[in-house]
């Protein structure tokens, strides 16, 4: 992959569901992020919000139940989930090049 | 576990000056991605795949992408696409139009196109306007709506694109909106796997222009009037016909078996050498 990401990448997931896939983090890539609102605003656990500049940043990353709603809407493909299963392929993730 | 960025950025090009130029929020990058996860889907490689674009904003998204593609002349995107099909037939031919580029300025392209029934996928952005040129009023602007050319309303009525399309005789015709991106998905993917003339009308927004100057608000209100104004092709055959007035009817409109043009003209080439 060409671009290089700036992670915001916090503390990990306090969620405690079994059945909840485990958010680590959200990648917001702040160089192709326009600060359209699409993913806070259509965010059903509220999870994202907007900086100063409008740019989004996860808030209540631990409410955050990996629906992806947001990586299906971005229209600047800036907004990455970053789950345990895709960090860690050998828990059944997917490895990406 | 579905992957939708990372997925993408496999068929970007990189060399290409990111983030797009579209305006944020814009419903263009949403179909684009939708696009993307379509194609990959299907299961076809990036070789087999040809986009061909017209002129308007949407005419910009084939150069973001690492397919064969083609950006041509104002309204003239199936012209060209009927070329290339017909030039080698094992491709799959995808065009991206607006509602300007198909309706108005590449109107008979299209109903001669739906016609022909040549196997071609058109997916026709329509968001009521020409975004790029101004907020000048097109054939798709509703009446009543406001635009630059339009101070006062526009005073025509708004052409169907997918019943046009139906009417001229495409054999798949479908119509989503962004809002709906994983419905679109599918919508997409179904268009091209169709043997046949295969039209999507995606409904998306112009908040920079049709939404300003209509009091629509932000790309997020007008996603949320596509939430809200969208119906599925079944609920809406239960509804009357004043309940339907403003909304988006969505889903499959027409999915039928018409004899293709390629395979008609070999059937005539094949004749025409006494082989048959």
């Amino acid at each position: 992959m060409v671009k290089e990401s700036s992670k915001t990448k916090q503390s990990k997931s306090a969620a405690s569901s079994k059945k909840r896939r485990k958010v680590v983090a959200i990648d917001v890539f702040k160089a192709w992020c326009k600060g359209c609102g699409i993913c806070v605003a259509f965010c059903p656990q509220e999870v994202l919000a907007q900086d100063e500049q409008g740019q989004a940043y996860p808030k209540k990353l631990e409410a955050c139940i990996a629906c992806m709603q947001c990586e299906l809407r971005c229209p600047d493909f800036a907004i990455t989930i970053l789950t345990e299963e895709r960090l860690n392929p050998a828990a059944g993730g997917v490895s990406h090049g | 576990m579905p992957e939708y960025t990372r997925l993408i950025y496999n068929y970007l090009r990189h060399d290409k000056k990111f983030p797009h130029v579209w305006c944020p929020g814009c419903g263009n990058g949403i179909l684009l991605g939708s696009l993307i996860r379509a194609i990959h889907q299907t299961g076809l490689t990036k070789d087999e795949i040809v986009l061909v674009s017209g002129i308007g904003c949407c005419g910009r998204l084939p150069v973001y992408v690492d397919f064969n593609t083609l950006h041509t002349t104002h309204g003239r995107a199936l012209t060209f696409a009927t070329g290339i099909k017909l030039a080698n037939p094992s491709l799959k031919v995808i065009t991206i139009m607006g509602d300007g580029d198909s309706m108005a300025i590449g109107g008979n392209h299209f109903i001669h196109a739906a016609r022909r029934n040549i196997d071609v996928t058109a997916i026709i952005l329509n968001n009521s306007i020409y975004g790029m040129t101004g907020g000048q009023y097109s054939p798709t602007t509703p009446y009543g709506m406001r635009a630059s050319t339009a101070v006062y309303n526009s005073i025509e009525q708004a052409f169907q694109i997918s019943e046009l399309a139906v009417t001229a005789g495409a054999s798949f015709v479908g119509r989503q909106t962004v809002y709906n991106a994983r419905l679109l998905d599918g919508l997409i993917e179904k268009a091209i796997l169709k043997k046949g003339f295969s039209v999507v009308e995606v409904v998306t927004h112009c908040h920079t222009q049709y939404g300003r100057q209509n009091k629509m608000g932000s790309a997020v209100d007008m996603l949320k009037w596509q939430r809200d104004n969208a119906v599925p092709v079944e609920k809406a055959a239960k509804m009357s016909p004043e309940a339907l007035e403003g909304k988006i009817i969505t889903g499959i409109l027409v999915d039928k078996e018409l004899p293709v043009y390629e395979e008609e003209y070999n059937k005539v080439r094949a004749k025409a050498k006494g082989l048959s």
